[in-house]
């Protein structure tokens, strides 16, 4: 057992550091701030491109593919420092999510056509899988697809199809047969955005801000050229990418980095005379998420240490699911302990100047948009199941 | 980066599950429980033979040079077998502080002798008054022509009423919770003026009470420096927290194994109660928090090994988890098995009671949050 770096790899350590510092500039994080959707995406695209640039878009993707190639180590080096220096993830749809969809199981004239606009953030992706009556139990989906010579027909509709009105794609499983078991008769499949038909309703979200849409399917044309392998066989798909989804939204990083931003704005925050970083009882608030963390931060390890040897993420995905996500709300909820009073301040309600406070509504935004961790991806609950039947057999 | 072990570590595993498997069932475990002596002779032997009682020590002394993934390793497998033969005792605590920090003489005197089985040791470290604090101390050692004379109490020595020879903490200066001031000695349980009260706890293991009056003890039998014990013996526990951590996690998962074929056969309403999504949950709840002890366990052992990280907040925080996962798994495992969990025939209640031990061995969960709280955050407390 040994966990320790080489320095080759402490010299890469430093050389993301050094890139993260000087590459995440000031400038572009208030542009990535911004909640105006057209300034928020541009700013986004010309981060992601930056990464591009410098080789580093997909740290998890095959190096013939246009990724990186890195060690387990580097990948996890990577993704601390990413998460320690506070840079945004890349937005996952296309990097994390049908990306390795059209790498593993795609044509080659779908791989030419996809990967690299993926990679050059040229093209926005956005997901396809739950519908307004198909949550947990996505398998249940009713999108239609009906075959009309060269094309599907798609019928239906998807919800909470996060940057739906920023994406030009979006990834879809639709069901192509109603015959024997519900997941038998899925297939997955690539819609433009442009095609006639869809239609985006946007869905006001309680953080107060506008990610989350519906996306209607009216009679929309779509190429057999654009279904992912076989048709009916789009579950098998759809599992690999999930698997893929959970270990990536652990975030462990994030979450140590919002724990010491709450911990140097706790000892600025005056409690009766003392710190409020000196309180005791808070302390162990703090250190109860921090322990935790330390703990995920070596599961997470280990599970990148299986899958380097040779193993794919399974159940143990499941895990990280749940317990990045548990740690992500609980770093938000103390975030609202320390704002106080502030954190019911709504945004633009009063001036800088009048408000002379300044995370108060941040930590509001992402306390209640942090709700959706444990419900996205698979709830929590359909973790525990997962983890219930594949690992504890029962 | 690997979480693999080599081949001799395997190796060790495997010969302490074998012997589990093969030697140590929960009636064995019962019966020596009930012995006189609270553990086996004729086992203890085949520790010696199998070299696990040479893990910590060095070459030069016999020693099989190991480290903390060694005795990890080790202690897990104890841990699931229930093992009541004084390991920790023996030749982690006593053990441990004559390598850690005894004179050569002193080494080659006892080291030899542990290893081969023949000498039980143990560490003489909590009084009435101290609860968790190390330093502690009350017990005082004066200095008389040719050593020291040693006055005042220790209490809840582990494996002290077995031990032929023990190491005591005993304040050779300063005030009482000091650190500064600590001196450690090595003596003889036979020593004239030693009286000692030997008692059972509730996870089978025998220990003593220690009355010192006015034992003489020679100067060459101080364990490392005049008023410099401290450091040395909060190096040993530190290690030794580790080590019952691991042990702990051995139990835990043996504990969730029990649980979880006991709800694979018990029917009610027709169904194995397995099936029940509450329990379900639950029982990934229970398997999350071994996991996560599992890799604090390893974080702490990597600290301790390689020192990328501070060993000392490590392992406060892998006692803090040990005891909230602890209490989680021991409690679900209990209320699982229904009223089966509450019959002493079963053997999940004493796996329940030495995980609660485990928990008051060296601090419990709120003492090592404490510690962690002020090694991490004391910068605020101005």
């Amino acid at each position: 057992m040994d966990i320790s770096f080489t320095p080759e790899d402490l010299a890469f350590r430093d050389e993301v550091r050094a890139f993260f510092a000087e590459s995440y500039d000031a400038e572009l994080q208030s542009r990535l701030a911004s909640h105006e959707p057209q300034v928020f995406k541009q700013a986004v695209v010309e981060w992601q491109k930056r990464l591009h640039t410098k080789g580093w878009i997909a740290p998890d993707w095959p190096v013939e593919y246009g990724g990186t190639g890195w060690s387990a180590t580097w990948q996890f080096i990577y993704e601390t420092e990413r998460g320690l220096a506070g840079v945004r993830n890349v937005v996952p749809f296309g990097l994390k999510m049908v990306g390795h969809v059209i790498y593993t199981f795609g044509t080659q004239a779908q791989k030419d056509r996809f990967l690299p606009a993926i990679l050059a953030s040229d093209e926005w992706w956005c997901q396809g899988y739950s519908e307004p009556g198909s949550g947990s139990d996505l398998a249940s989906l009713k999108t239609r697809a009906v075959r009309d010579g060269d094309d599907y027909v798609v019928t239906g509709a998807k919800i909470w199809t996060t940057y739906a009105h920023l994406a030009d794609w979006i990834f879809c499983l639709v069901r192509t047969s109603t015959e024997g078991k519900k997941q038998e008769g899925i297939s997955f499949l690539l819609i433009d955005m442009k095609s006639p038909g869809v239609k985006v309703n946007p869905i006001a979200s309680i953080d107060n801000y506008h990610s989350l849409n519906e996306v209607e399917f009216n009679d929309v044309r779509v190429p057999v050229a654009n279904r992912i392998g076989e048709q009916d066989k789009g579950w098998t798909y759809a599992k690999a990418l999930l698997a893929h989804e959970r270990t990536a939204i652990a975030e462990v990083a994030d979450s140590k980095r919002g724990l010491s931003h709450i911990r140097q704005l706790a000892a600025a925050e005056v409690n009766g005379g003392k710190s409020l970083m000196a309180d005791p009882i808070f302390q162990s608030r703090v250190s109860d998420i921090e322990i935790e963390l330390m703990a995920l931060e070596f599961t997470e390890l280990r599970v990148l240490a299986a899958v380097a040897s040779g193993g794919t993420p399974g159940a143990e995905s499941s895990l990280l699911k749940i317990k990045g996500t548990e740690l992500q709300q609980a770093v938000q909820a103390l975030a609202m302990e320390v704002a106080a009073y502030y954190q019911g301040v709504l945004p633009n309600a009063l001036t800088a100047e009048q408000l002379g406070h300044s995370f108060g509504s941040k930590a509001r935004q992402s306390f209640m948009y942090g709700r959706a961790a444990t419900i996205y991806g698979g709830s929590n609950e359909v973790q525990k199941n997962i983890i219930a039947k594949a690992v504890l057999g029962l | 980066m690997n979480f693999e072990f080599t081949q001799e570590q395997v190796m060790l595993r495997d010969s302490v599950a074998r012997f589990i498997q093969d030697d140590y069932s929960f009636d064995e475990r019962q019966r020596i429980a009930q012995s006189d002596t609270a553990m086996s002779a004729e086992h203890w032997s085949t520790f010696a033979e199998l070299g696990w009682l040479s893990i910590p020590f060095a070459e030069e002394h016999g020693g099989f040079g190991g480290s903390a993934v060694d005795v990890m390793l080790v202690m897990e497998q104890l841990g699931r077998g229930l093992v009541l033969e004084p390991y920790l005792a023996t030749t982690l605590l006593f053990g441990g502080l004559l390598q850690n920090g005894g004179s050569a003489a002193l080494q080659a005197e006892y080291i030899p002798q542990i290893i081969e089985g023949k000498c039980q040791g143990a560490f003489a470290y909590l009084e009435r008054q101290s609860r968790y604090e190390l330093a502690d101390v009350l017990t005082s050692a004066s200095a008389v022509d040719g050593g020291y004379r040693l006055d005042g109490e220790k209490v809840v020595v582990f494996n002290g009423a077995n031990a032929d020879h023990v190491i005591v903490s005993a304040r050779t200066s300063g005030q009482q919770s000091e650190e500064s001031g600590i001196s450690l000695f090595l003596l003889s349980m036979n020593s004239p003026g030693v009286e000692k009260l030997g008692y059972r706890m509730m996870d089978g293991q025998l220990v003593a009470n220690l009355v010192m009056k006015s034992v003489v003890v020679p100067a060459a039998n101080r364990v490392g420096e005049l008023d410099q014990g401290f450091a040395l013996m909060q190096a040993v526990v530190m290690q030794a927290t580790m080590a019952v951590a691991a042990e702990a996690l051995g139990i835990m998962e043996q504990l969730n194994a029990k649980t979880l074929e006991y709800t694979r056969t018990r029917k009610q309403f027709g169904v194995t109660i397995g099936s029940f999504q509450a329990l379900q949950h639950r029982m990934v709840d229970t398997f999350m928090a071994c996991e996560q002890t599992r890799s604090l366990l390893y974080r702490a052992v990597c600290a301790l090994t390689d020192g990328n990280e501070d060993p000392a907040a490590t392992v406060h925080a892998l006692k803090v988890m040990v005891d909230r996962a602890g209490k989680l798994v021991f409690g679900e495992a209990i209320q699982l098995h229904g009223g089966m969990g509450i019959t002493d025939e079963l053997d999940i209640g004493h796996y329940a009671k030495r995980l609660m031990m485990i928990n008051t061995t060296f601090g419990n969960g709120d003492f090592h949050q404490a510690r962690f709280n002020a090694l991490r955050y004391n910068t605020y407390n101005e």
